[in-house]
């Protein structure tokens, strides 16, 4: 072989590649962009396939830089749904413009109202209940009641908390904004950061063990962290509490999705969101991560309904995505890290 | 060719000025996306930032920063010394083992060691348990245990550039202090160190620019700096625009720093020397520099690796699949091509800059050569979307232009393509691969080439002869650290990236983005071995070669 036959024959694949990389997906061909990874998304998919014959394109990405893009990418994109795993950047999505109001009845009636954008640009599709967990053993569950009553002397040195940083604390702040205002909302950071046992974790999990090791006893969390913890230690002494049950609820976000502005033909994306809110999806998509469906036709999994029924918060979550700045900027005033 | 080599020879500068500038351009795009959110200007949240994120931000960074270029500087500098120049138990190992930790991403480390020494950790649980109470520890997640992993996750840039120095710089120069009656210490400081400055200069300011850049590690500790300042006001309060604003402060810092670091390197000519001469045998120091050695490769490598081998065995018949052979092959591919292509372009862009002397060609090739350099500094989202939503542009353009022509739809997606995530590599680790190349190219003064010419050897012979061999060890320097970046990039590669493309780093994404680092461990080892192969075996070349 000489050189030039050697450079040829690395140039033709690597061509070939660039070349093939360029087509975009086909026709009959649904394209998602989801925040929601993969192991627990591809399974569907690949459901969807064996029952309609229709291909499901996805990429992965952070929800920022996936509404960057679609930004970006403007009528040209290739994407047909945005699927995420919080309200606020569904909220965000659609008030960029990137996501159209479809209507469906079995999407309306799937879907309860305070899970959906007012307008129909998006639809929850499983919920994620943020609650507060405890020590079984130095805790008892009679002292707890309500979110905001983390910030009584009584839990003093007590608490642990996961960092400001992370969307869902911020979708809980966004929420009690909007519940009881600004003001009220910023004291009771106060407090919680008042009464902290630690600095700010970077997860959920650090949160739980921590609890369990000892050095706080209360915190909050999304419940599928503890599910996975209590998976991998059945003997665990955390206990979840669900808190609010007289007020407002527990606070609930949704992983959910809405239609890409730039997809012409709404039509596959609006069956493939219905198919994904009919039960036998809607078991399936909750269940692969122990979270709750959105459709109160569908029992939860037996592991997750073994932690007790409890009443969600109904305010509608896109205040989560309206409030999230002044959420930020709360927390930032209140010292919450 | 004929021009090529009469501007190489009357380095009058214009061709090469055009290429310095050339290379630059991708870097602007976005430096121009940055630039241009200043036409929305949010005074709110500029008296917010002042009030109440600014100022323990800035000091945050300030202290990560300078802890980490002294303390990364420190080690790198002091264990290439005790592997190339001396003699102790374990050296041959040392030397290639020293470089592991780059391989492993700074996020792993952070991880493992936060989880190993943290309250809930087994360290502080068993000790609790012998004290049979409560006790007294060290934070981990504290501004000291952030510095501390940082070091050991960048401390092997500085080690593989001052190694390189060291290796290469001669005996000589230090037998001749010692013939001069200084002691080794004294020689060490006098001699061996200023000669090595440009090289340790240079993987200073690749550790201080990943720093100021570093999300990942930062945030496993939340420890609030700059870049989590700048994610914060993108993600949480949804501001492109002011989060650009701030990446535009970024770099006005990095830019000082690198202004400082040419201050560093004088201008002084930088002669090598033969290699090779008797390696210095310490005494009772040679216990010390294995403990030494033995601590950092402990803490940096053998510890996270362990975790992880620990992790990936709980999770392995879940999570393994014949598709990782799909994922490294992409892995693989990507490192490959971007580490030949960046040190191509990084060698162009070197002798760009040397070319082109002369008053303003001269002024205009270092601009060149600073901006194009500037990629790493930034924050690796800002900087994906800074390069994807210009070829995003693009790309609808080219689309309506081929409708017009053929009257359909092509649906090209130019954004998402191999050669878009070239571009964006490129871009991202030009500074990585020319800290190297350009320090080298600092040994080929003008006098060698001057040599060279009256011996008769100029042109392309002269590059070939007497230029290649001096470059060697930077142009492998630059290859191993650009691969190493490219298999443990994410923000670039999941933004441009052809559909359906994976890779070993968005498969460990896919992981940590849901909380599941157990299971994002086995992507994490196969990124550690398939970049350790090749780390391994330059190693063993360069050490063998000189």
């Amino acid at each position: 072989m000489t050189t030039r036959s050697r450079v040829r024959a690395l140039l033709f694949p690597l061509a070939a590649v660039l070349i093939t990389a360029c087509g975009a997906p086909a026709e009959d061909e649904l394209v998602v962009y989801s925040s929601r990874n993969e192991p627990l998304i591809k399974p569907l998919f690949d459901q969807y396939t064996a029952e309609t014959g229709v291909t499901v394109q996805f990429i992965t990405d952070s929800a920022g830089p996936l509404l960057q893009r679609l930004e970006a990418e403007g009528a040209n994109s290739p994407a047909d749904i945005l699927l995420t795993v919080d309200a606020g950047n569904l909220w965000q999505a659609a008030q960029q413009g990137l996501l159209q109001p479809v209507s469906s009845p079995a999407l309306s009636a799937n879907v309860p109202e305070h899970l959906r954008d007012p307008d129909n640009a998006w639809y929850g599709l499983s919920v994620r209940a943020r609650t507060i967990v405890y020590h079984a053993d130095r805790v008892s569950a009679e002292n707890l009641s309500t979110y905001a009553a983390l910030a009584e002397p009584q839990w003093q040195g007590r608490l642990c908390l996961r960092t400001s940083k992370k969307v869902y604390n911020q979708s809980l702040i966004a929420m009690m904004i909007a519940e009881r205002g600004e003001e009220a909302t910023e004291e009771v950071v106060r407090g919680w950061v008042g009464n902290l046992a630690a600095e700010p974790f970077a997860n959920d999990t650090a949160v739980l063990k921590a609890i369990a090791a000892g050095q706080c006893d209360v915190g909050i969390v999304n419940t599928y962290y503890y599910g996975r913890l209590l998976k991998e230690d059945p003997e665990l002494a955390l206990r979840l509490f669900w808190p609010d049950q007289d007020g407002n609820g527990v606070h609930v976000n949704i992983s959910g999705a809405g239609v890409v502005a730039a997809a012409d033909d709404t039509g596959p994306a609006v069956r493939f969101l219905e198919w994904l809110s009919s039960p036998a999806a809607q078991a399936q998509f909750a269940a692969s991560n122990m979270e709750y469906p959105v459709s109160d036709a569908v029992d939860v999994d037996p592991l997750v309904a073994a932690w007790g029924d409890f009443v969600g918060n109904t305010i509608n979550v896109s205040q989560a995505g309206a409030l999230q700045a002044d959420a930020v900027r709360l927390m930032d005033r209140a010292g919450y890290r | 060719m004929a021009s090529m080599r009469r501007s190489l020879r009357s380095a009058g500068g214009g061709p090469w000025t055009a290429l310095a500038v050339a290379i630059a351009v991708p870097t602007l795009l976005p430096l121009l996306v940055i630039a241009g959110s200043f036409s929305d200007i949010d005074p709110a949240f500029w008296s917010h930032l002042r009030q109440y994120v600014l100022v323990p931000v800035v000091e945050n960074s300030l202290w990560l920063v300078a802890g980490v270029a002294v303390l990364a500087t420190a080690l790198g500098t002091t264990l290439a010394w005790l592997t190339a120049a001396c003699e102790f138990p374990g050296r041959r190992v040392f030397q290639w083992a020293l470089l592991l930790p780059m391989a492993m991403p700074g996020y792993v480390t952070a991880f493992v060691a936060i989880g190993t020494l943290e309250y809930a950790g087994p360290v502080q649980t068993a000790l609790r348990e012998l004290a049979g109470g409560e006790i007294w520890f060290p934070a981990i997640r504290s501004r000291g245990g952030v510095i501390a992993v940082m070091s050991l996750a960048l401390y092997p840039y500085v080690y593989l550039l001052a190694r390189n120095a060291f290796l290469t710089q001669g005996r000589e120069a230090l037998e001749a202090a010692q013939v001069l009656g200084m002691n080794r210490r004294r020689g060490f400081f006098r001699v061996a160190l200023p000669m090595a400055r440009p090289w340790i200069a240079a993987g200073a300011m690749l550790v201080v620019m990943e720093t100021l850049a570093d999300f990942g590690t930062v945030a496993a500790f939340n420890y609030d700096t700059f870049t989590t300042a700048i994610y914060e006001t993108w993600f949480g309060e949804q501001s492109v625009n002011s989060a650009l604003q701030l990446s535009a402060c970024l770099l006005a810092v990095v830019l000082l720093a690198a202004v400082a670091e040419r201050r560093l390197r004088g201008g002084r000519a930088f002669t090598g020397g033969k290699a090779g001469g008797r390696r210095i045998v310490l005494g009772r120091g040679r216990w010390a520099a294995a403990v030494l050695a033995g601590t950092v490769l402990t803490l940096g490598f053998v510890a996270p690796f362990v975790q992880l081998v620990l992790w990936s065995a709980q999770t392995w018949s879940e999570e393994f699949s014949s598709r990782y052979l799909g994922f490294a092959g992409h892995s693989l591919l990507l490192a490959g091509s971007a580490a030949l292509l960046v040190t191509t372009v990084a060698l162009l862009l070197g002798y760009a800059r040397r070319n082109a002397s002369g008053g303003p060609a001269n002024i205009l090739a270092s601009l060149a050569t600073r901006i194009a350099t500037l990629g790493y500094a930034l924050p690796g989202t800002v900087l994906a979307v800074g390069i994807f939503a210009p070829l995003a542009a693009l790309n609808g353009l080219l689309n309506t232009a081929a409708r017009a022509v053929t009257g359909t739809d092509p649906g090209w997606l130019v954004q998402a393509t191999l050669a878009t995530m070239l571009i964006a590599y490129a871009v991202r680790f030009l500074a990585v691969a020319h800290a190297p190349v350009d320090s080298n190219l600092l040994r080929i003064t003008e006098d060698i080439d001057r040599a060279s010419k009256s011996l008769g050897v100029a042109g392309w012979s002269m590059l070939r002869r007497v230029h290649a061999p001096m470059l060697r060890g930077g142009l492998a320097t630059a290859l191993v650290l650009v691969f190493v970046d490219v298999m443990k990039e994410m923000p670039i590669t999941l933004m441009t990236r052809p559909f359906g493309w994976q890779t070993l780093a968005t498969r460990v994404f896919e992981m940590t983005s849901e909380g599941l680092w157990e299971r994002a461990a086995l992507p994490a080892i196969a990124i550690v071995l398939v970049g350790l192969v090749p780390v391994i075996l330059i190693s063993r070349r360069t050490t063998n070669a000189f």
